[in-house]
């Protein structure tokens, strides 16, 4: 297999930028509150009603909210970049089925496992996040290149 | 001061999923496209954010209080389990389909994307049926 690199939409400076600031953002979260950027078990944990207004769903509802109006706030400082979403509807609920389901089976997502856990050298993360790459490679093989 | 900093760790990281270009499906597809035209943003995203948190878990490795003199909550687990395996793959197939994850998602409903929305709704679904149903329906305590 031959590996061609999509150079028009290759953008290293802001992907390392962006990459930089979420470092920052989960080293902000680790040295002053001591708690892992891992956002699929920071949602479940706030969204369990037996947790509601518990002092733990506390600072993870603040980290929700810092994150959610990053998209909101965003705007007011420059434009958004454009996002092209192909899925349909359907698809989209698929997908979130299984990243919902699938991020608390495998206790961790992109940030949790790909991000903090790769950072604190962790053998289930780098289990995790090359099983999660992996479907991923096989999953957009089957969909864009299996017809 | 805590929750300050709290709230601004979200903001950044939010901030820091936009400027990557992680907040766009299309980057992630063209990430996974391996046979196809493929985008290696997603490396560099990976780079920049473990070499920053890289050094801060460095940093806490021995200590066990934080800059605010409270507990470190790290996770503990070192077990390799199916479920981690299995869950992942589960995750990594969705991941692909849509070309959000958890974050990026939540940062794309923020910015009034209607479909995100319906992907965070389902996902929102996919956590209930786990945490509420497949744990006790398979008595697995979490």
């Amino acid at each position: 297999m031959q590996l061609t690199i999509d150079w028009l939409h290759f953008t290293p400076g802001s992907a390392l930028t962006g990459g930089l600031m979420l470092g920052l953002g989960a080293s902000m979260l680790l040295l002053f509150s001591g708690k892992i950027a891992g956002i699929s078990g920071i949602l479940a944990y706030v969204i369990k009603p037996s947790h509601l207004f518990s002092q733990d769903a506390a600072w993870r509802a603040l980290f929700l909210i810092g994150l959610i109006s990053a998209g909101t706030i965003y705007p007011f400082i420059a434009d958004l970049p454009p996002a092209s979403i192909a899925a349909s509807n359907p698809t989209l609920m698929m997908a979130g089925l299984l990243v919902g389901f699938g991020s608390r089976m495998g206790s961790g997502c992109t940030s949790g496992h790909g991000i903090c856990g790769l950072s604190r050298l962790s053998l289930r993360s780098l289990l995790a996040t090359v099983s999660f790459m992996a479907a991923g490679f096989v999953t957009t093989y089957l969909t864009l290149h299996a017809s | 001061m805590k929750n300050t900093i709290t709230f601004l760790a979200g903001l950044i990281f939010g901030l820091g999923l936009i400027v990557s270009g992680m907040t766009n499906p299309a980057n992630i597809i063209g990430f996974l496209d391996i046979a196809g035209n493929w985008n290696p943003s997603l490396v560099l995203v990976m780079v920049g954010g473990i070499s920053i948190a890289f050094l801060a878990f460095r940093y806490m490795a021995n200590k066990k209080l934080t800059l605010f003199k409270e507990p470190v909550h790290l996770p503990g687990t070192t077990h390799l389990s199916k479920e981690l395996i299995i869950g992942s793959l589960l995750f990594g197939a969705g991941w692909a389909l849509a070309g959000f994850c958890p974050g990026p998602a939540l940062v794309a409903l923020g910015a009034g994307s209607k479909q995100a929305g319906i992907f965070v709704l389902a996902m929102l679904v996919g956590m209930y049926g786990h945490d509420i149903f497949y744990t006790r329906l398979f008595n697995k305590a979490h």
